[in-house]
């Protein structure tokens, strides 16, 4: 089982629906956040291009934060999401400098906290909070090994691309172009 | 004209506008460590050559800080933990993989064998120094006998203490700066000048001092050469360390590192000691807090400008 | 795979880890408290419907507590058609709306001058003694048609009952003459009904929709942003007209960069060429139009080089515009916009519209504009309502005549007195509408409040309204009330209930009851006979055939349609509610009043040297000025900023990011400065700014002072003389890097 999520580029139109849904969802403090929307416009008027994507955790097959964590706090965990355990997490930071991504940060509390991929959710069927509430239904979230999952037919149908995949970390979060 | 912007308006704290979350302590805790590693690879080597009696600052005197050194090392880690209650999860698992567990077990490694070097060696320093139990001093009389043991552990463990105290940098793939293998030997390199530079305003000897002198020069010229090398490297990769390179070139970071790195920090020391061994008359103070100087700024600043350094946006 | 193992171990560990560092985090806390273990969440304790208040959209939804009872989520419900499940940013922040510790908590009474901000709580009884007793004495002294009801969202259900018993007929909601009035009346004199809201456009199975500066997505009404996503992912083509490349023109096949204030001529050429290259819908236009032969001859000169000229938008791109909405007809729409008072010219602009959609045929067909359905759900009984004397348009003989509902605007203007002394209103209620962000020219606003005798604000928000207020009456949020029953038009009629999830916090009540207890006091009982709103809602319930037990499991309730008539049937016979029971392409209702039956492009003012016409627009974290303090949604978007084209900024050496002043051309600048965004999106000939931020209230502790707000700049307002429209868009700005003299910063 390999969890993946596919966002399409060319539907989402950046209304950050995702951010506030997860920090409802999963209780994100105020002024942080677990994912984020970015816009990238290319052009000059009036030939101009814009590219919307919403973006978290790439929960990497071959993560640099997993590897450099010195406690085992952050893992893999069941379909290769990886999470952080707080009780073990000693908030060195290492992790938060190794993600090429900027996907984790400080929690107050002191642990690093990330995406979860909604665990708690997809463990009961569910989609992610952020995919179950896009307006545009942008996202896609299913399992890579199951050929009929939602974020596989898609990704069969649709050309995609990974972020910074020169980076080796084997990112399981793909942008439909 | 190109436009990136997160438009959700993220803001988290330490990340945004711009990483920042490694602040003073480790940078403080890496030169700490390669200082410590330098002092310590110095007496272990002359105690193997057999010179504990012609080197005896580096060899006695100059280990006895290193302990302290550690100690305001692990501090400054401690401080920078954010969830400081579960410190001690750091020795309830190796991670072959993670530079930061290698640093913690290794530390815990050195930092023992720097207070039982310091202990054998304090009372040469100290005369009158008394240990009052009788198990101490049978115990100082066990780590004599193995002194050169000891020696032979404290050189492996200092050069891999020097080298982790750059790989901690070097590891991080996602900070273009740092991702470069050369900056492992660099900070060994810089770790062993402060080290030497260390030894020379602790000794009293002019033999020692000249020698820890040349000894400077020849360790600066090779962190110099690992410094061109390292730029060569960047400019020669691709653009995410292009862009790394240009902070020192040009970038942000350009005035503080070619100054107080590599002109304060190396050539003037090196111009200064080249001239004492001309026979002109200079005080040895100078070309030695000039190098620990040049030895810390490098940590800080390949320590900041590294975390501005990214792949995206 | 030691992964399953560590995962529980997370599981039954996460907790403790989560209990300790929730405390003493307290200002970084999430709102509802203790955090909830990850892994463990439940998903489906204990949920109260509800339908969100913080848009006009209504969309229904669940309200979702966590194990302490307090407001953890709201989530969409999948019955609904208004968000088929899906809430947009704003309904999903609405959690914040309820934990802003900003919010205003007990009755006040204003002790100094008006405008000073100078209060004191009071009890309820002593806030509604103080109201009904002023609103008796404005009665005998003026009459009780002096009393108006200026409003916006639920309350207006109830505090319009207790205007019109008390004998007033004057109540105005600004989305009408500051927003989607001139459309209203542009479809109503081309096909007798409006658009009404939710919009009755099919984008779902449209293969063509163009959009004519309205900025879905960026505007985030949210069936029509889920629905144009379900056409695009269709392969449906979208037209976008729009000086700004917004987002939607981003996913446009054809995106025509406007220069603003000429739409008139590029829908008039747009006609010309399906006229002349006899690509309409010949049958269509032949069995239900009037007056194309008229029409015909007003277009003819009107060619795309013509429009050229004027809109700087190449013929070829008009012609190949056309042709993609030609070929798509009848499943076209041509987006009739919601707010759309910019010029005063915009009934005239919005009837074009009307046309080019009758001319595809569009109206009435699978893909263009359906035929919605309500519900008719009776109300609570009670005895007629007094016949008002006089009322607001007394101040207005002659004119609006084709304005079917109450100008705020036109109430603002009667009650200066100068302006007629037939109807000078002394008292307002004004209910959730924040005027002094809504209402253009502030100056004449301030001057119509300062001759109030009575002014009362329900809020649930220190909006800058209520800086003026004489009572101040602290309503409770939606999640924590009953409200009167959606009933809104769609393709299936529905009904939706709204619950308390909670109860209100501080001293805040719910709207309903507010006007029950005037009522009391005005000796107007009468019209608030139930006992409960429960008892009056399960009443209505039973009347259509459910209860509110039944209402309570599942929010919301949608019936079948009474006829299957939601497109036309082919060659059906349709009676249109117009003066020529046909679609009037050549109005005889605008020729009745004098009016040009058929658009005519008039040019409108330009930006003099140095200034860049002001547009303003919308973001889709934030619903006009009211969420500007929202904590969730403020997290999102704290301020907003200007945009200006890199040419624009390299003249003026601004830089992207820098913060500068806007003044416009009448001298009125900026309180606060407003960051630049330097940007290719923008044309250089304006600049654009999302509505809504620049608060002054220094209680909206979030909001005030971020960003720049562009009512205040928008002081010159170009009405629209056939049903009394603000224009707001012909207001030019230039660039200052210093506040106004005499300001006092913060």
């Amino acid at each position: 089982m390999r969890y993946a999520m596919a966002v399409d580029t060319k539907k989402c139109v950046g209304c950050s629906d995702c951010v506030v849904a997860c920090q409802t969802e999963n209780n994100v403090p105020i002024g942080y956040c677990r994912d984020w929307v970015v816009e990238l416009t290319n052009g000059t008027y009036p030939q101009l291009e814009i590219e919307i994507r919403s973006e978290r955790c790439n929960h990497c097959s071959n993560a640099p934060c997993v590897r450099c964590c010195p406690t085992g706090a952050s893992h893999y965990a069941d379909g290769g999401i990886v999470l952080v355990t707080e009780n073990k997490c000693i908030g060195c930071g290492a992790c938060i400098n190794s993600c090429p991504y900027d996907a984790r940060y400080s929690h107050p509390g002191g642990h690093v906290d990330k995406c979860t991929f909604c665990i708690h959710r997809i463990k009961k069927g569910l989609d992610p909070a952020c995919v179950a509430t896009c307006p545009t239904k942008c996202m896609y979230f299913g399992d890579l090994d199951d050929p009929n999952s939602p974020v596989s037919t898609v990704l069969k149908n649709r050309k995609f691309t990974t972020l910074i995949p020169e980076a080796g970390t084997d990112p399981k979060l793909y942008f439909l172009m | 004209m190109r436009e990136e912007i997160i438009v959700s308006g993220r803001a988290n704290p330490f990340i945004d506008p711009q990483l920042n979350i490694w602040h003073w302590q480790i940078p403080l805790y890496l030169f700490l460590g390669g200082l410590a590693a330098g002092i310590l690879f110095f007496a272990g080597m002359y105690t193997i050559m057999g010179k504990e009696k012609v080197y005896p600052t580096s060899v006695k005197k100059a280990p006895l800080i290193v302990p302290f050194l550690l100690v305001l090392g692990l501090i400054a880690l401690f401080l920078d933990l954010k969830h400081k209650p579960y410190f001690w999860r750091l020795y309830t698992t190796i991670r072959i993989e993670s530079p930061m567990s290698w640093g913690a077990w290794v530390l815990m490694l050195v930092t023992p064998l720097s207070f039982i070097w310091a202990a054998i060696n304090v009372r040469e320093i100290f005369p009158k120094w008394d240990w009052k139990f009788d198990f101490i001093k049978k115990l100082e009389a066990f780590f004599i006998r193995y002194k050169v043991t000891l020696a032979w552990i404290m050189v492996i463990s200092s050069v891999i203490l020097g080298v982790y105290t750059g790989i901690l940098f070097s590891a991080f793939n996602a900070r273009p700066l740092w991702n470069t293998s050369i900056l492992g030997p660099l900070f060994l390199a810089s770790g062993m000048s402060a080290g030497a530079a260390m030894i020379m305003l602790l000794s009293k000897d002019h033999a020692e001092r000249t020698l820890f002198s040349k000894i400077d020069i020849g360790i600066i010229a090779v962190e110099m050469f690992l410094i061109v090398h390292m730029f060569m490297g960047f400019l020669a990769s691709t653009q995410v360390q292009i862009d790394a390179a240009a902070l020192f070139l040009g970038g942000p970071y350009t005035a503080s590192f070619w100054i107080f790195v590599v002109i304060l920090g190396m050539i003037v020391p090196v111009v200064l000691e080249v001239l004492e061994l001309y026979k002109f008359k200079v005080p040895v103070l100078i070309p030695a807090l000039l190098v620990l100087f040049g030895s810390l700024m490098m940590r800080f600043l390949i320590a900041f400008a590294g975390q501005e350094s990214r792949w995206l946006y | 795979m030691a992964s399953r193992r560590d995962f529980i171990r997370i599981s039954g560990l996460g907790i403790g880890g989560l209990a300790i560092s929730a405390s003493g985090y307290g200002i970084y806390k999430n709102f509802a408290g203790t955090p909830i273990d990850p892994s463990e969440l439940k998903v489906d304790i204990t949920r109260t419907p509800t339908y969100c208040e913080i848009c006009f959209w209504k969309c229904a939804g669940w309200v979702y507590k966590n194990e302490e009872g307090k407001i953890w989520k709201v989530i969409g419900n999948n019955e609904d058609q208004h968000s088929n499940g899906r809430f947009c940013p704003r309904g999903t922040g609405g959690p914040g709306m309820y934990y802003d510790e900003d919010r205003l908590k007990t009755p006040l009474i204003r002790t100094g001058e008006r405008g000073s901000q100078t209060f004191r709580e009071a009890s309820w009884d002593e806030a509604f003694d103080y109201i009904a007793d002023k609103m008796k004495a404005i009665a005998s002294e003026y009459g009780p048609e002096c009393f108006a009801l200026l409003t916006h969202g639920s309350g207006g259900d109830y505090f319009g009952t207790l205007i019109r018993a008390f004998g007033s007929s004057s109540i105005a909601a600004p989305s009408y003459a500051q927003c989607r009035g001139p459309r209203e009346v542009a479809f109503q004199t081309t096909y007798g009904e409006g658009v009404g809201s939710p919009e009755r456009i099919d984008i779902r199975d449209t293969r063509c929709m163009v959009l004519i500066g309205s900025h879905l997505g960026e505007n985030m009404h949210n069936g029509q942003v889920q629905e144009m996503s379900d056409a695009i992912d269709k392969g449906a083509a979208i037209i976008t007209v729009d000086p700004r490349y917004s987002i939607a023109a981003s996913k446009s096949k054809f995106w025509l960069p406007i220069k603003p204030a000429t739409d008139i001529a590029l829908l008039l050429a747009w006609i010309h060429v399906l006229i002349y290259e006899e690509s309409y819908d010949t049958a269509y236009v032949e069995k239900y139009t009037f007056g194309f032969e008229q029409l015909k001859a007003h277009v003819r000169t009107m060619t795309p080089e013509w429009a050229y000229g004027i809109t700087t938008i190449r013929p070829e791109l008009i012609r190949e515009s056309a042709r993609e909405m030609a070929n798509a007809s009848p499943a076209v729409i041509i987006h009739p916009g919601r707010h759309v008072t910019w010029y005063g010219d915009d009934t005239q602009r919005l009837r074009a519209v009307a046309i080019l959609n009758a001319l595809l045929g569009s109206w009435g067909r699978r893909g263009g504009y359906y035929v919605p359905e309500k519900l008719g759900v009776p109300s609570w009984p009670h005895p007629p309502f007094p016949t008002p004397s006089r009322s607001w348009k007394d101040a207005f003989p002659d004119q609006y005549n084709l304005a079917y509902e109450t100008l705020a605007s036109g109430i603002c203007d009667a009650t200066v007195p100068t302006l007629s002394k037939a109807c000078n209103f002394k008292g307002w209620i004004v209910n959730g509408t924040n005027l002094p962000k809504t209402i253009p020219d502030r100056r004449k606003l301030i001057e119509a409040i300062q001759n109030l005798e009575l002014m009362v604000v329900i809020d649930t928000m220190p909006m800058e309204v209520t800086g003026w207020a004489d009572v101040v009456l602290p309503e409770c949020t939606y999640l924590e009330r009953y409200d009167s029953i959606r009933v809104s038009p769609h393709r299936k009629p529905s009904v939706a209930l709204r619950m308390p999830a909670t109860e209100p916090l501080y001293n805040s009540k719910p709207a309903y009851w507010m006007a029950k207890e005037l009522s009391k006091r005005l000796g107007l009982e009468e019209y608030f006979t139930w006992n409960s709103f429960e008892e009056m809602l399960d009443w209505q319930f039973r009347q259509i055939g459910t209860s509110l037990e039944e209402m309570k499991k599942i929010g919301v309730k949608t019936y079948d349609r009474s006829y299957d008539d939601l497109y036309f049937h082919p060659g059906q016979d349709v009676q249109f509610f117009t003066n020529t029971g046909k679609i009037e392409l050549y109005s005889t209702d605008l020729a009745n009043e004098g009016f040009d039956p058929i658009p005519v492009y008039t040019p409108h003012e330009e930006p003099p040297e140095g200034f860049y016409r002001l547009n303003y627009g919308r973001a889709p974290m934030h619903t006009f000025s009211r969420t500007a303090n929202n904590p969730n949604l403020t997290d999102m978007m704290a301020e907003n900023a200007v945009w200006i084209n890199p040419k624009v900024a390299k003249i003026w050496g601004i830089q992207n990011g820098q913060y500068i002043y806007l003044e416009n051309q009448d001298g009125i600048r900026s309180t606060f400065p407003v960051k630049a965004r330097v940007t290719e999106r923008i044309r250089w000939d304006s600049v654009f700014m999302v509505h809504g931020f620049g608060h002054d209230n220094k209680k909206l502790s979030r909001a005030y002072g971020k960003g720049a707000s562009d009512s205040e700049l928008i002081s010159r307002v170009h009405l629209d003389p056939i049903m009394g429209g603000t224009g707001m868009r012909g207001n030019f700005v230039t660039f200052k890097f210093e506040p106004a003299k005499n300001e006092v910063e913060s």
